[in-house]
């Protein structure tokens, strides 16, 4: 019987990881008996897809955020670079 | 094409270009750079531009590689320190039994979160807070240029295993930083 520890651990290494036969089984006959790792699982997987969402495209979550951007000196400095190519 | 060229691409791309490098690296000074660098790039290359994608798209392209040579060459922490800190942070959740010690609230809704900006807000101070590794990582993987393999070359993983450890630590980090500053945010925490 696998204990939260290891399931949380294995949950956690999805999706990237693959797992075998025995833990996928371990995995769901722990999860039926046990509401704090299931409460767990789908927290993880709410992660894993905002974390992909935010790491492929930060520029457009952020979208709203007009504070980052390039400045008109900095366009100056790269201008007067790209003049002395 | 010539300088007017690399003028037009600054004048209707640096932005998007400046901001695509900004939340990946950041850090202001290196974002500009890798702009600079970008735009050199694209004049030198011009002639490999088939005008197949869309300007935007190729400039991306060469960013991305620029990006990826800033990992390549900036000094690491040592790793071995990193997965040994995060194992601890992981066993000190769970009693001797393996049990959960401190049980955690069901969150309301999260799919509809996504929608909120203040909540990528959120989501983007929790990732700045990451370990610069574990972020590096998420972000070199997420620009799909680099195999598995080659993305654990550059930064030192030694085993793929110990990379599948490390993603599920920065997104239980995150999990974690999410649950105390946005689904359940503890009134003793804020200011």
């Amino acid at each position: 019987m696998l204990t939260c520890k290891e399931v949380s651990e294995l949950v956690s290494q999805t999706p990237e990881r693959p797992l075998s036969f025995r833990e996928r089984l371990g995995i769901k006959l722990h999860l039926m008996m046990c509401k704090l790792c299931s409460r767990f699982t789908r927290q993880m997987k709410f992660i894993t897809k905002a974390t992909n969402t935010f790491m492929y495209q930060p520029e457009e979550c952020l979208d709203h955020d007009h504070a980052t951007q390039l400045t008109d000196e900095a366009r100056e400095r790269i201008k007067n670079k790209l003049k002395e190519m | 094409m010539g300088i007017s060229g690399a003028d037009k691409w600054l004048e209707l791309y640096g932005n998007d270009l400046y901001r695509y490098a900004f939340f990946r690296v950041h850090d202001n000074d290196l974002a500009e750079d890798l702009v600079q660098e970008t735009l050199l790039a694209a004049l030198k290359g011009k002639e490999q531009f088939t005008g197949q994608s869309a300007e935007k798209t190729w400039l991306i392209g060469i960013l991305k590689h620029k990006i990826i040579d800033h990992f390549r060459k900036s000094k690491r922490e040592q790793l071995v320190d990193d997965i040994a800190v995060e194992a601890d942070r992981h066993q000190a959740r769970f009693d001797a039994s393996g049990h959960w010690k401190i049980p955690f609230a069901e969150w309301h809704n999260p799919d509809k979160s996504l929608e909120q900006q203040q909540f990528w807000e959120v989501f983007n101070e929790c990732v700045k807070h990451l370990p610069t590794r574990l972020a590096d990582l998420y972000t070199l993987r997420e620009l799909n240029e680099l195999s598995t393999d080659e993305v654990c070359k550059l930064l030192d993983i030694s085993t793929t295993n110990n990379m599948w450890v490390m993603l599920s630590r920065a997104r239980m980090r995150l999990r974690d930083c999410l649950e105390n500053g946005w689904f359940n945010p503890t009134p003793q925490q804020e200011p």
